[in-house]
Parts: structure tokens; C-alpha cells; sequence
């Protein structure tokens, strides 16, 4: 087991910058995900670590030792890809053995070996099978026992869940959950699907276009977004221009189209130190859609904001809905669940919206 | 008619224009040749029709057509191994080369634009005694005599691979080409080296190709008779050359029908074999 650190990691590929001064501290036993658009660069980054690319500047050290010139088959490593790369010529067991092999493993102790990560991937009477005849989703099980069966000191993985069907990841997630918390190794695991990167993650590494754009617990990375592309990327995000009036002891006021003046605690705004324009990022299942008059009639909430809004379009999606609102000059949108039935379009309906639940950006500098 | 009747039909008569063509252009003329080759050419040199096997006990036993065929065979086999062991590193770096693939298979296609006649022959100029290789070295003062380097059975084996050597890559990079390189990635991450790597996983995945390749270099060099025409001693000539000898120089149809359908049979056995080993590597596809 080991930890894994980047230091100022650049990769370029002739003229092209694919991964721009990164540098990331992955503690020991972590689960870390990087999170990001396609081509962002969270697969260069992942066969940095491998030692399939070399970074064109940089340190990379595992488990404290430097590996920068450290070829791949001496690294450690398990690596497990999206198309599984099993080798279709070899048995089950042989793929799983494969890696015991080099590692001087006798033959009884392979053969253990090999048995106990088939049960550990719950297939354990696939041995004597090829891969072709297992399905997509056994076929990534093996693949992870064939990883993790060499006791590698950090498991990287590259999508390993994208290639299945939508239930089938969702089983996969939380097997690898199980998996890697029995196991307790570092991982690093490669995603461009934020529902994977939030149940999953101890941390979560927000990238875009080759930087950084936040690091964090999963929590902080959804409620307290550090950037507009971060506020978006995480599930559904309404993000106003605004512009801030004051900043005070105990809190941030901002005024802005549709949503009025109101005033934010103070962490809500690490980014914003004066007067100026802002952004308000306000996630789309913190608008509490209400029928029209009704709202402002409790006591304990005295601070919610409470708006006027025009359903304009209506995404119906079983277990809630998703509105297109029109709030004075702009348009928000909101997640509900639905009580008993959804909102119609046309209809007018009260919005209410808590400060606290908003984040402030620092406003476009152009 | 109904759309299942209509797609079983489907195969029948997308290959009707092709079975014809076979039969007309290969099956009647081999009927021909089986035919003739039971007739027997009189001392007047008129072809006797019958049922003669004087032809056939010639070619079977006479050592003098023995010796050649396993020479021929010989030759073929050291081609094959030749091209194999030059072809398939050529076709490992094009299909693991990024961006440039296309001109580098087009590169390869650019030698089927000259006759095989003359790329054959354009070794005289170099290997013959006034050949390049010869004049620079005489230039240079290392020898005063051209050296007699042409005209004997590695010239000859030059020459095929020369011939051969863009089936074998082509066949070789379809196969490599197919095999997902992170596979390699994998191997080496769980421990192997480039090397073992390559042994473990891409060398048996690219063995079909390989044996494809191996087949096609092995019949057509089993087959050719140009380039030891061309680039051959008196000794060396190969079984094609026979058949050439008899029907084209000596008019003798019946013997020639008997030699070649000799040799036809030998390569026909060898292509079994192969199916045998490919129903094998078929297997082993199907299962990827
Ligand atoms: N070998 C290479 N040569 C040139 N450019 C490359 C190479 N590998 C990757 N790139 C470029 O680097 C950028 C980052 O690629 P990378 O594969 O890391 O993206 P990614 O974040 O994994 O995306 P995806 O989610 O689509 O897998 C892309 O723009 C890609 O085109
Ligand atoms: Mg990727």
C-alpha cells in the first residue's frame, strides 16, 4: 500500500498541453476519483501514474519513492481499463495468475491465490472459462481480481464502469466500494460520471482542460463549488451574474436579475472580498418549488428568499421533476420531487430559496 | 415472399456471378488438364487420347522430378521463414505507429506498381558483375575482380522475398492490427516486460496472420518460376520450371499436365494442413 504524490506534473504531446502544472496528494488507503469532460486529461494522468506515459516535467513518487524513471512492470501497479483488456487467450485463472508469474508465486500458492480474488469478485467457478464467453460485467470483476490479486500498491483505474449498462454499474459501484474497502488500497479511479465520483470518493479532483479546477470531499465539492465549471459539472446548477453591495462581519449582500437582494453568510463567499461583480451558483434541487401564495407563511424561515416564478417547461422524471422557470429576466431551473403530482407548465408557483444554500464565484474578470 | 426466405436466398445469389466465374475459369480447365494428363505424347509428337499412366509413373518416381520438387519446397520453406522473421517486426512498427499508418501501408502497396518481371530483374543491376555493388567495390580498390554474386539458389530466395516479403506484412499487420494494444498495457502493468509481453499476449493473438502470411509466401514461392528464370542457375530451377519445360519448350502437354497437377496436389495438402491449424486459431478468435 502506498500513498501516491504529483508534483507539478506537465504532459505535453508536441505542441499540445494535455495536463497543465498538476500536483495532487493521494493519503494512503484514499479513494480518489478525477472527475472531468471528456479530454480533460484524467487519462494522461492516470498513465503517468502507471508509467505508460512519462511526464514531460515533474515528480511522481509512490509509496515515498521517486518513479519518474521507474518502468511500468516494476511499479506495483494494478491497472484495470474500460475494455477490460483480459487476454482472450488464456483461461480465467490464467489471466488472474498472470501477474503471479513474475512475482515468484509457487504454484500452490498461485493457485490460492487465484481462487481466494475469484471469490473476492464473487465468481468464483469461472476459472476454466475464457473471456469471451463471460459477460461484460464479469468480465470487469475478473479483471479487478486480476489487479488486485498481485497486491499492487495502488490500484488505478481507468472507467472501469462506463462500458456497462445502467444497472449493472450501479451493482459494480458499490461491489468496488465493498472491494476496495476490504482491501484497503489507494485508488485512483478515472471517471466522467459525477454520480460514480460522489458515492465512491473519500476525495474528488474536478478537472478541466488539463488543470485542476477543485479538490475536496465529495460534500464540499457538491455544496461549496470553488469554480462556475465546477458548479455546472456537479449536477445541475442555476448560475446568476450578480453583483455584490456589501460585505460585512457576518455576511455577503449581492443583488442580481430575477433573484433580488439577498444576503449570504459569509463562508458562502470565500472568493469574494468586495464590492463587485459576482456569480450566485444556486444547485437545482435547492429551489423548493410551492403553489403560488402559500409560501412565506411559516415562522422558521424567515430568512428565505422567496420569489415569483412561471413554469415554463416541465421534465417529468418519475420520482421528480424538473422545472424551467421564469424569474423576472431570467430563467432558473429546479429539482422537486414530485408529492403528488408535478407542476403544470403555465402554472405560477412561489420559489423559495435559502442563502445559505447558495455559493458566491468570483465574477467574470472581462 | 417472406424477409427470412429472401435473406437465405440472399447468399445464393450475391455468389452466383462468382461460382460461375470459378467454374468456368478453373474447374473446366483443370478438368482438362486432369484429362490430358492420362494422354500420352507419341514419338510423332501428336497427343494419343486414352488412358495412359506412363506420365504419372514418371513423375512419381523418377528421382530427377523428386529431387526438384523437395528443392522446391526447400526453396519455399526458407522464404517463408525469411519474410516471416523480416515481414512481422515491419508489421508490428506500422501497426503500432500513430497517424501514419495509411502511407505507410500505401508505401508497401507501391511495388505491386512495378512488374514483378522487372523487380526481379533489377537485381542484375545490382548484384551482377557490372551491378552496383560490384562497381563500388572495385571503385573502392576492396577487390580487382567482380565477384560472382548472382545466379545461384540465395539469389534466387532474394528474389522471392523480395516478391513476398508485402504479403506477409500486409497479412501479419491485419492481425496485429486487430489485437487491442492495451492488452500490452496490461501484461506489463501486472509485471512482464515488453518482451514477455509481446510473447505472452500480442505473438499468439497475431499467429492466424502470421500463418495466413506464411501460406501465401510459401505457395506462390512454391509456384514461381520467373525468378529462377531470371535469377537462378542452371541448377537451380524449381518444379514450376518444369511444367514450363514441357508444355512451352518440349510441347509435351500430357507430361506437363502430370507435373503440375503433382505440384498442385503437394500445395493443396499443405493449404488442408493449414485449415486445420486455422479451424484452431478460428476457435481461439471466437472466443475473444
Ligand atoms: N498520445 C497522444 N498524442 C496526442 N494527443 C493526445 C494523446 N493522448 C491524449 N491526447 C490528447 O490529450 C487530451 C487528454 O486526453 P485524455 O485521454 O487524458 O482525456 P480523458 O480526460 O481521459 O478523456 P476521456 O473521458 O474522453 O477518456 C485530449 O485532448 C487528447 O486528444
Ligand atoms: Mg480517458
Amino acid at each position: 500500500m502506498g500513498a501516491v504524490s504529483l508534483t507539478n506534473i506537465v504532459k505535453n504531446f508536441g505542441s499540445f498541453t494535455a495536463v497543465q502544472r498538476m500536483s495532487l496528494d493521494i493519503p494512503e488507503g484514499a479513494f480518489v476519483s478525477l472527475l472531468g469532460p471528456s479530454g480533460c486529461g484524467k487519462t494522461t494522468t492516470l498513465r503517468m501514474i502507471a508509467g505508460l506515459l512519462d511526464p514531460s516535467e515533474g515528480d511522481i513518487t509512490i509509496a515515498g519513492r521517486r518513479v519518474n524513471d521507474v518502468p511500468i512492470h516494476k511499479r506495483n501497479l494494478g491497472l484495470v481499463f474500460q475494455n477490460y483488456a483480459l487476454f482472450p487467450h488464456k483461461t480465467i485463472a490464467e489471466n488472474v495468475a498472470f501477474g503471479l508469474k513474475f512475482r515468484g508465486v509457487s504454484r500452490d500458492d498461485r493457485e490460492r491465490r487465484v481462487r481466494e480474488a475469484l471469490e473476492l469478485v464473487q465468481l468464483p467457478d469461472v476459472g476454466s472459462r475464457y473471456p469471451g464467453q463471460l459477460s461484460g460485467g464479469q468480465q470487469q470483476r475478473i479483471a479487478l481480481a486480476r489487479a488486485i490479486v498481485i497486491e499492487p500498491d495502488v490500484l488505478l483505474l481507468d472507467e472501469p464502469l462506463s462500458a456497462l449498462d445502467a444497472n449493472l454499474r450501479e451493482d459494480m459501484r458499490v461491489e468496488l466500494k465493498r472491494i476496495q474497502q476490504r482491501v484497503g488500497i489507494t485508488t485512483v479511479f478515472v471517471t466522467h460520471d459525477q454520480s460514480e465520483a460522489l458515492a465512491l470518493s473519500d476525495h474528488i479532483v474536478v478537472m478541466s482542460k488539463g488543470r485542476v479546477e477543485q479538490t475536496g470531499a465529495p460534500e464540499d465539492v457538491y455544496t461549496t463549488p470553488a469554480t462556475e465549471f465546477v458548479a455546472r459539472f456537479l449536477g445541475a446548477s442555476n448560475i446568476v451574474e450578480a453583483r455584490c453591495l456589501a460585505v460585512d462581519g457576518d455576511g455577503v449582500t449581492v443583488e442580481g436579475p430575477g433573484v433580488g437582494r439577498l444576503t449570504l453568510p459569509r463562508e458562502r463567499a470565500p472568493q469574494v472580498a468586495g464590492p463587485g461583480p459576482v456569480k450566485l451558483a444556486v444547485r437545482a434541487e435547492k429551489l423548493k418549488l410551492e403553489p403560488a401564495g402559500t409560501a412565506g407563511t411559516a415562522p422558521d424561515d424567515a430568512d428565505d428568499l422567496i420569489l415569483d416564478g412561471l413554469v415554463e417547461t416541465v421534465d417529468y422524471q418519475g420520482l421528480a421533476a424538473r422545472y424551467f422557470l421564469r424569474v423576472g429576466d431570467v430563467q432558473l431551473q429546479a429539482i422537486n420531487m414530485i408529492d403528488s403530482h408535478p407542476f403544470a407548465e403555465g402554472e405560477r408557483v412561489s420559489l423559495r430559496l435559502r442563502p445559505r444554500d447558495c455559493t458566491l464565484l468570483a465574477g467574470s474578470t472581462q | 415472399m417472406s424477409l427470412e426466405e429472401r435473406e437465405a436466398r440472399q447468399p445464393v445469389l450475391l455468389l452466383t456471378p462468382a461460382i460461375t466465374a470459378v467454374a468456368l475459369l478453373l474447374v473446366v480447365p483443370l478438368g482438362f488438364i486432369l484429362v490430358y494428363s492420362f494422354w500420352l505424347r507419341t514419338a510423332t509428337g501428336a497427343d494419343q487420347a486414352g488412358f495412359f499412366l506412363d506420365n504419372w509413373r514418371e513423375a512419381l518416381f523418377d528421382p530427377f522430378y523428386r529431387d526438384i520438387l523437395l528443392n522446391t519446397l526447400k526453396i519455399a520453406a526458407v522464404t517463408t521463414i525469411v519474410c516471416a522473421l523480416t515481414g512481422y517486426p515491419a508489421a508490428y512498427f506500422i501497426a503500432r505507429s500513430r497517424g501514419n499508418k495509411a502511407l505507410l501501408l500505401l508505401l508497401l502497396m507501391l511495388p505491386f506498381w512495378i512488374s514483378y518481371i522487372i523487380r526481379t530483374m533489377s537485381w542484375i543491376n545490382i548484384l551482377g558483375a557490372s551491378g552496383a555493388v560490384n562497381s563500388g567495390l572495385m571503385a573502392l580498390g576492396l577487390i580487382s575482380e567482380p565477384l560472382p554474386m548472382l545466379y545461384n539458389e540465395a539469389t534466387v530466395v532474394l528474389g522471392l522475398v523480395h516478391f513476398l516479403l508485402p504479403f506477409m506484412v500486409l497479412n501479419v499487420f491485419v492481425s496485429l492490427d486487430g489485437i487491442d494494444a492495451t492488452l500490452e498495457d496490461a501484461a506489463c502493468s501486472l509485471g512482464a516486460t515488453r518482451w514477455r509481453s509481446f510473447l505472452e499476449v500480442t505473438l499468439p493473438l497475431s499467429l492466424p496472420g502470421l500463418a495466413a502470411g506464411g501460406l501465401l509466401c510459401f505457395v506462390l514461392a512454391a509456384g514461381t518460376y520467373i525468378t529462377p528464370i531470371v535469377l537462378g542457375g542452371p541448377s537451380d530451377a524449381m518444379f514450376a520450371n518444369l511444367v514450363f519445360e514441357a508444355i512451352i519448350t518440349q510441347l509435351d502437354w500430357p507430361m506437363g499436365s502430370a507435373l503440375s497437377l503433382m505440384l498442385l496436389a503437394v500445395l493443396g495438402a499443405l493449404v488442408l494442413l493449414y485449415n486445420h491449424f486455422l479451424g484452431m486459431a478460428q476457435l481461439m478468435k471466437g472466443l475473444s
